[in-house]
């Protein structure tokens, strides 16, 4: 090969490339698809009000749920007029996240949200925030102190699990079986959130009198989940039922599936990505059902805290304010409801 | 049997040694068989069934292949006497690469294409900062760890890209004589490895610029230049791993391949790869890529804890470094001091 024409498959080589890179901005799954309440016809609530200044703080995203957190509540605060969001990167600890909270909170804005990468950590950064007199909205990381939150918004770990023991539970005693084989697929297992839905789906199964036969721990990655779901096919070489915690992890699972050809048992997902609510539609899959877990929880949390920053209550309850505790129900969705869902999948 | 015959022969006259890679490897061998044994033992009832054990053998291969022919790289950076620790995340972003929707557009050929591309690019990076920035390569290497996963993030817009390509999805699922074609591709990048450490300049190359880069130098070997060379290798092992994982998980995303480079590198030390550079062996290398999947395979087949598993993980590593060092102090001398 003469030195011209390996010169010129460098350049190409460059060139596509750089092709690449331009048009990387346009991912698979377009970050629009955001979960917002726009329907607000006859809600005192939805008329402008008082201008609310909203600070708000996630984690980098490392995936998919994350991510969907950060563009809800963006996409959310967009929807108003009297709402002004203030967006700082929480970085990629939880020490980065309390630097950049400290700048927030100077900056004095009415109410504070935040994703904490810790609770723990990030408990008296919100403490602060609180005594500075800014209302602190915690999303689905509790904090250990009472006082360090005004409203705190999550989502049910351990009901994620109930939900994904009762319907597995009914549809095998549906099939009369006496002594099925379970399989489980949780996501990083060091993980509190992992540990909660795991001992609630024990506590579900237990109620039929079924039990987990094989556990393999991914990391809410597709290539941990294939290599754990294969894992996992291997040591049981017939199966009844599988819960894999997470949908994203859950794409590699379903590839290992596919690959070890195996269809003898039906799967459950978790968090209620619009992939996996897409496939449970088309049914063409073992992937029958869904427990969701929704970062739409993003978005509420921005509504709630501009009622909060107005001193408005939420329009159904008796009570003049916004309520303190608010755990979101996890909901079964299978091929039945899945069109109901289909807007809220990320 | 032959380490048998031998023992007493090296007692009594030290000078004379089996080659060291031969024992060591057969040593491999060894604990593969222990693992297989112990897995017969612990579920007879699987290893009953002659179906099970020759689709269990495949799954192990295949589970070992994309970490398999990064560890090939990785055995030649370490010869060499570097260390790449930026393999995990050249995988990841090679990964995203290759499965953007404008990528997938250019169809298999294409993805293939960026994905080694965008290996061999990082990778000469990589040895250039090394080479003619005079960076150490662990902090040289480190900071692509970062930077890489971060590009990665950054064009996945964080999210998990599936691949809609039917031929690369199906390079997980092809049999090629009953063989899967992910264990095919390993076995011709662990060939193709050994021949070039074995049969070329190169590879003596590579063994003379990590045993003593300045005597390499006197040599007339142009040091930096092929230090540039084993870095771009290792980028373009990463390259092929990143496509077989891809394949495998029918998607790619910026966490992919997570701790690959901790994986490899202690495959590639197990296997008889001096750290410290100058020596090492791809046959070994593969093993100790084989002995860490099959025990990954025991535990799952036994339902023991991950926690348990990367503890006997660790302990293996350990157990290995102990016995190189072993080689060259018998017992006794070490119980003298």
């Amino acid at each position: 090969m003469s030195a011209m024409s390996r010169r010129r498959i460098l350049f190409g080589g460059a060139a596509v490339g750089a092709g690449a890179l331009l048009t990387a901005c346009t991912s698979n799954t377009p970050a629009t698809d955001a979960q917002v309440k726009t329907d607000t016809s006859g809600n005192a609530n939805a008329a402008a009000g008082k201008k609310v200044v909203i600070g708000f703080s996630a984690p980098a995203a490392d995936h998919g749920w994350i991510a969907a957190i950060t563009n809800n509540a963006k996409a959310q605060a967009a929807q108003y007029s009297d709402v002004e969001l203030r967006l700082v990167e929480a970085g990629s600890d939880a020490a980065a996240q309390r630097a950049a909270l400290a700048t927030l909170i100077g900056q004095k804005p009415d109410v504070l949200v935040m994703l904490p990468h810790d609770g723990k950590e990030l408990d008296a950064t919100a403490l602060e925030a609180m005594r500075a007199g800014i209302p602190v909205v915690n999303l689905d990381r509790a904090f250990p102190s009472q006082a360090a939150y005004r409203l705190q918004l999550k989502g049910d770990n351990y009901g994620m699990g109930l939900a994904a023991g009762h319907y597995i539970g009914e549809q095998l005693k549906a099939k009369g079986a006496t002594t099925p084989i379970i399989g489980e697929i949780p996501g990083i297992d060091s993980l509190e959130l992992t540990q909660q839905r795991s001992a609630g789906f024990a506590a579900a199964l237990a109620e039929y009198g079924f039990k987990v036969a094989n556990r393999r721990p991914a990391e809410f990655t597709a290539d941990s989940g294939q290599a754990a779901a294969t894992a996992l096919l291997q040591a049981l070489p017939k199966m009844d039922a599988l819960w894999n915690h997470d949908d994203d992890q859950g794409i590699g699972v379903l590839a290992a599936v596919k690959q070890a050809n195996r269809s003898e048992f039906f799967m459950v997902g978790g968090a209620g990505s619009k992939t996996a609510i897409d496939t449970i539609t088309k049914d063409d899959t073992v992937l029958k059902a869904t427990v969701t877990y929704s970062p739409s929880m993003a978005s509420s949390a921005i509504s709630l805290a501009r009622l909060i920053g107005q001193g408005k209550g939420l329009s159904d309850l008796v009570e003049l304010q916004v309520p303190k505790d608010i755990t979101l129900a996890s909901e079964t969705i299978t091929k039945d409801n899945a069109a109901k869902y289909a807007k809220l999948g990320f | 049997m032959i380490t048998e015959t031998a023992l007493p022969e090296v007692r009594e006259r030290k000078r004379v040694r089996l080659d060291e890679g031969v024992v060591r490897n057969l040593g491999l061998v060894g604990v593969l068989a222990i693992l297989m044994i112990i897995g017969a033992v612990t579920r007879p009832e699987l290893y009953g069934d002659a179906t099970w054990v020759k689709n269990n053998i495949f799954t192990i291969l295949q589970q070992a292949s994309a970490i398999g022919v990064v560890t090939v790289g990785m055995t030649f950076v370490l010869i060499g006497g570097g260390v790449d620790l930026s393999v995990g995340a050249i995988i990841a972003l090679a990964g995203v690469w290759s499965t953007t929707l404008a990528t997938q557009s250019y169809g298999p050929l294409g993805m293939v294409f960026t994905a080694l591309v965008v290996g061999v690019v990082v990778g000469l990076i990589n040895g250039v900062l090394i080479s003619y920035g005079k960076l150490v390569p662990f902090i040289a290497t480190l900071a692509m760890l970062v930077a890489a996963r971060g590009l990665a993030a950054q064009i996945s817009g964080k999210q998990t890209q599936i691949s809609a390509d039917a031929t690369i999805n199906g390079i997980a699922t092809t049999k090629i004589l009953g063989i899967p074609l992910l264990v095919l591709i390993l076995a011709a990048v662990v060939v193709a490895g050994w021949v070039l450490l074995n049969r070329t300049t190169f590879g003596r190359r590579t063994v003379a610029v990590g045993g003593n880069p300045e005597a390499a130098r006197l040599a007339g070997i142009n040091v930096k230049r092929h230090t540039v060379l084993l870095y771009a290798l290792s980028g373009l092992c990463c390259g092929i791993g990143a496509i077989m994982l891809t394949s495998q998980a029918t998607s790619a995303q910026a966490a992919m391949a997570n701790l690959y480079e901790l994986d490899a590198i202690a495959a590639a030390i197990i296997g008889g790869t001096l750290l410290s550079g100058g020596r090492g062996t791809i046959v070994g290398a593969l093993f100790g890529v084989l002995v860490f999947s099959t025990i990954t395979n025991l535990f799952a087949i036994n339902n023991l804890s991950t926690e348990a598993q990367n503890m006997v993980k660790g302990g293996i590593i350990v157990a290995a470094v102990l016995i190189q060092q072993f080689r060259y102090r018998s017992i006794t001398q070490l119980f003298k001091r």
